[in-house]
């Protein structure tokens, strides 16, 4: 960055006299290297840490100046310990080895992932089992199937022209509900645009989830955001917005928050493969964990954005690896198996408050549907690698069988269950379709907490137009 | 088209007074002659009212020439500052008021502030809430935004407004669109500040006029501050405003010495400021042109001009009401900005007067603004980018003939 002069223009007259360059010093941002030891820094210019240790020349220097408390340095202060053979930097003690040595790019061993169902409900071992109740288990299923279906009847409506867009959750329905099953509804979520299940578990319903497609009046939105881009504040789900990655940052804005005002929650936070490309996914973590606040941020690997594999997206050993490099503790977990991530969020929750400290958590999972109504992704895929995983890897199939051995659950009860769902979805469209869209002064209020006058004068603009060509404007238009 | 009101309700009065200050709105004219020292308070946009002391608009004149004000401490009172330090202590008044204001930037926190705006306010209020940040601004930005969702009314402050291009991303995607695209459901009482605008051979990056590239966005209030005075009272009012706000200071302001009042104020963010009252001409002028501009003025007023000079202060939205008044008074705009010359916040003004106060212009609107170029380092150059007040006093003879 730049070097901030506000008294006399030039460096160099300052740099004439010693006395002159570091009072200078104590006022500019200067990056100053220094090699030797003939021209050492006062010892209240370097790091709390070494002042103990500094030789006798630094302390007169030290005398010169009131004591200031500088965090970060930037001149090396070299102490060679003879028998350790180590270095102090700023960061720490650091061995040094005469045998040149580079990282390799990828570890010897991939991060384990964790999961503790097989792809056919059985328990991986029955000892390490976690202990999840009947009553959320049950729930997490059942929202499952609602979610499922929800995503196939709303993606069928779009088909059939009644809304204007979707995406659905296909093949991700555990890594939506497992995580919000596992948190408190104090605690505050930011999602991406892919997690509805995080809304369904903690209480949106159906009708509210259409009446948002739809764009109609009963909106909390009011019609304005996007489709799919929910929001409630009494959920505390903040309204999803569509550039990719920004939610990461105002949620570690949304941890900073809760830590200031010492509540027993945390900031949780989603992103997909490709989010972890956005420079805001890098500096959120770095922020995060700088800051020490209280952040889960969950990734769902679905191994595709829009059509760029991860090959094409980044080249670590995954997202969780990520972590350890901003200095954040990280897992990776089988994202479609309900009970790990349940476990998973749940330990990393409890880490983040009673800690004070970011957790990533890779879920590992995929994308069984396109991307978005606007894509087809057979285009980029194969048909066969969407099949397997729609139907061997299915998530709800996987969790059913596991409910149905324990005989908490019949496929009876639940064909039943996805006839009632398929209903109440289906009421909820035909009720949203008939509800009247927003009024045209919606589209003017809450651009400021009060309309102002510029605004009012548009309104009247668009007012008049509309009565003097009615027919230009559509008919079911409330004004 | 009809003339844009700022919602001032009570306002017929105010077309007689010739000493006209925008900062009391008076309902009676009973107290325009009052030199009584009241306490300030906040004008609002809906007609509420506020009231002054008369004193002001004389000192305002003599002050505005960026010359240190000979003052006489025993007849005045109040207390002297210099503009950093009317800001830090806006900000420190507000944070003492309300525990949810907390400030995030860049080294503003046990270093004080590249420009000491936050300076000891670290040791005062904890490493929290004044809360030093890595460097990545569109993330400490949409931090600031999460915040402020979440309940708190933080202070972002971009260590040069150029470096919040960076941020721009959560500025328009976020800042000025969540309360909107939410419903009403979460509102983002945030406040961006920062140094802009053409400094002293700082390079092109360092001499960004921001408020063009931010005056489109929707949802935001973008204001800029020109004296100690109006620095600390819009420092109030952005942070006790529910709309994100974004307050331009100028780097080459902050050590403006000026007295100000002891009590409390808080200044209406949507007024411009009349800094000279006039019968000739309007001049339009915002931040650091202020000062070109009252240079210009003196030798105008030797050659027998009368410009009206007005600090337009509020960039989004513009003060059509004060500028509409004077227009009607003077018949002739000038309008000198540091923006470049295609668009910048001067061509806005230009269209938004050209539209609204057609009927009452004798002279087309002229513009005086900085070339379309990046600012050059030499420092010859540089001085020929910014508009000099030699050429404002010939833009002034030339429309007043």
């Amino acid at each position: 960055m730049a070097m901030w002069i506000t008294r006399p223009r030039n460096i160099t007259h300052h740099l004439k006299t010693n006395i002159g360059f570091l009072e200078f010093f104590k006022y500019q941002r200067i990056w100053l290297r220094t090699s030797s030891y003939s021209n050492p820094l006062p010892s209240n210019l370097i790091a709390k840490n070494y002042g103990s240790t500094s030789p006798p020349l630094l302390r007169d220097w030290a005398s010169f100046f009131t004591a200031r408390r500088y965090k970060s340095e930037n001149a090396a202060k070299q102490v060679v310990d003879e028998e350790k053979q180590a270095l102090d930097f700023l960061g720490g003690s650091v061995t040094f080895t005469s045998d040149l040595e580079f990282i390799s790019e990828s570890p010897e061993k991939k991060v384990h992932c964790y999961r503790v169902l097989d792809d056919n409900g059985y328990p991986i071992t029955s000892t390490r089992l976690p202990q999840v109740s009947n009553e959320i288990t049950m729930k997490m299923y059942r929202d499952m199937v609602t979610l499922q279906i929800m995503d196939a009847i709303f993606y069928e409506a779009q088909r059939q022209g009644r809304i204007c867009f979707y995406a659905t959750t296909t093949g991700e329905e555990a890594v939506n509900i497992a995580p919000a099953a596992a948190l408190t509804p104090h605690d505050v979520i930011l999602p991406q645009y892919r997690e509805p299940g995080v809304l369904l578990w903690r209480g949106f319903t159906l009708q509210e989830f259409a009446n948002q497609l739809f764009a109609n009046k009963e909106d909390y939105g009011k019609g304005r955001q996007m489709h799919v881009h929910y929001g409630s504040n009494k959920l505390n789900c903040f309204t999803m917005s569509a550039p990719i990655a920004t939610q990461l940052p105002q949620a570690v804005g949304a941890a900073y928050s809760l830590k200031m005002e010492k509540k027993d929650a945390c900031a949780v936070t989603f992103c997909g493969d490709g989010g972890t490309s956005e420079g805001d996914f890098h500096a959120a973590l770095n922020f995060a964990a700088v800051m020490e606040t209280p952040i889960l941020f969950i990734c769902r690997n679905n191994g595709w954005a829009i059509s760029t594999p991860l090959s094409e997206q980044f080249r670590s050993d995954g997202i969780a690896v990520k972590g350890q490099a901003y200095g954040i503790r990280s897992t990776q977990v089988d994202g479609n198996d309900p009970l790990a991530v349940y476990t998973a969020v749940r330990a990393a929750r409890e880490m983040a408050i009673v800690e004070q400290r970011p957790i990533l958590i890779e879920a590992l999972t995929y994308r069984v549907g396109h991307h978005s109504t606007s894509d087809d992704s057979t285009k980029y895929r194969p048909a066969d690698e969407i099949e397997f995983w729609r139907n061997e890897r299915n998530p709800v199939a996987r969790f059913r069988k596991w409910i149905e051995r324990n005989g908490w659950w019949s496929e009876k009860e639940d064909s039943q269950f996805r006839i009632e769902v398929r209903q109440q979805v289906m009421q909820a469209i035909q009720a949203a379709e008939r509800i009247e869209k927003p009024p045209l002064s919606e589209m003017f209020t809450d651009v400021y907490d009060q309309t102002p006058s510029n605004l009012q004068e548009q309104e009247e603009m668009i007012r008049e137009a509309i009565k003097r060509h009615p027919k230009d404007y559509p008919s079911d238009l409330p004004v | 088209m009809t003339v844009v009101f700022l919602g001032i309700g009570a306002t017929a009065a105010l077309t007689s007074a010739n000493s006209f200050d925008s900062k009391k709105l008076h309902i009676s004219s009973r107290r325009l002659v009052s030199e009584t020292k009241s306490t300030f308070f906040v004008v609002r946009s809906d007609g509420r009212l506020n009231s002054g002391s008369n004193r002001r608009a004389q000192i305002l004149i003599t002050n505005a020439v960026a010359t240190k004000a000979d003052s006489s401490p025993a007849t005045k009172p109040g207390h002297e500052l210099l503009l950093f330090e009317a800001l830090r202590e806006g900000l420190e008044e507000e944070m003492e008021r309300d525990a949810r204001v907390c400030v995030m930037g860049e080294d503003v926190g046990h270093y004080g502030g590249s420009y000491k705006v936050t300076k000891d306010l670290a040791n005062k209020y904890g490493d929290l809430r004044v809360l030093d940040t890595p460097i990545a601004e569109n993330s400490f930005t949409g931090m600031a935004i999460g915040a402020a969702m979440t309940g708190l009314r933080p202070i972002i402050e971009g260590m040069n407004m150029g470096f919040l291009l960076l941020a721009f991303n959560q500025i328009s995607n976020n800042c000025g669109m969540l309360h909107y695209t939410s419903g009403g459901q979460f509102t983002i009482p945030v406040v961006i500040r920062g140094p802009g605008g053409v400094g002293r051979q700082l390079g092109a990056e360092h001499s960004q006029r921001l408020e063009s590239y931010f005056q489109s966005i929707p949802g935001i209030q973008m204001v800029a501050c020109s004296t100690p005075y109006n620095a600390k009272g819009l420092m109030k009012a952005a942070i006790r405003s529910e709309n994100p706000v974004i307050l331009f200071e100028h780097v080459l302001l902050y050590n403006l010495k000026e007295r100000i009042p002891d009590e409390e104020y808080v200044l209406n963010l949507e007024e411009a400021e009349m800094v000279r009252p006039g019968e000739h001409i309007t001049i339009l002028t915002y931040s650091r042109m202020r000062y070109h501009v009252m240079q210009a003025a003196k030798t105008l007023v030797n050659k027998g001009y009368d410009p009206e000079v007005i600090d337009i202060r509020s960039l989004k939205p513009f003060d059509l009401h004060t500028i509409g008044n004077s227009v009607k008074k003077t018949h002739r705009v000038l309008i000198v900005e540091e923006c470049m010359r295609t668009g910048g916040i001067g061509a806005s003004l230009t269209a938004a007067i050209n539209e609204n106060f057609h009927d009452y212009l004798d002279a087309p609107v002229v513009c005086l603004s900085s070339q379309d170029v990046p600012t050059p380092y030499a420092g010859t150059l540089e001085e020929w980018t910014v508009v000099q007040p030699a050429q404002i006093v010939t833009a002034v003879e030339q429309l007043c003939h």
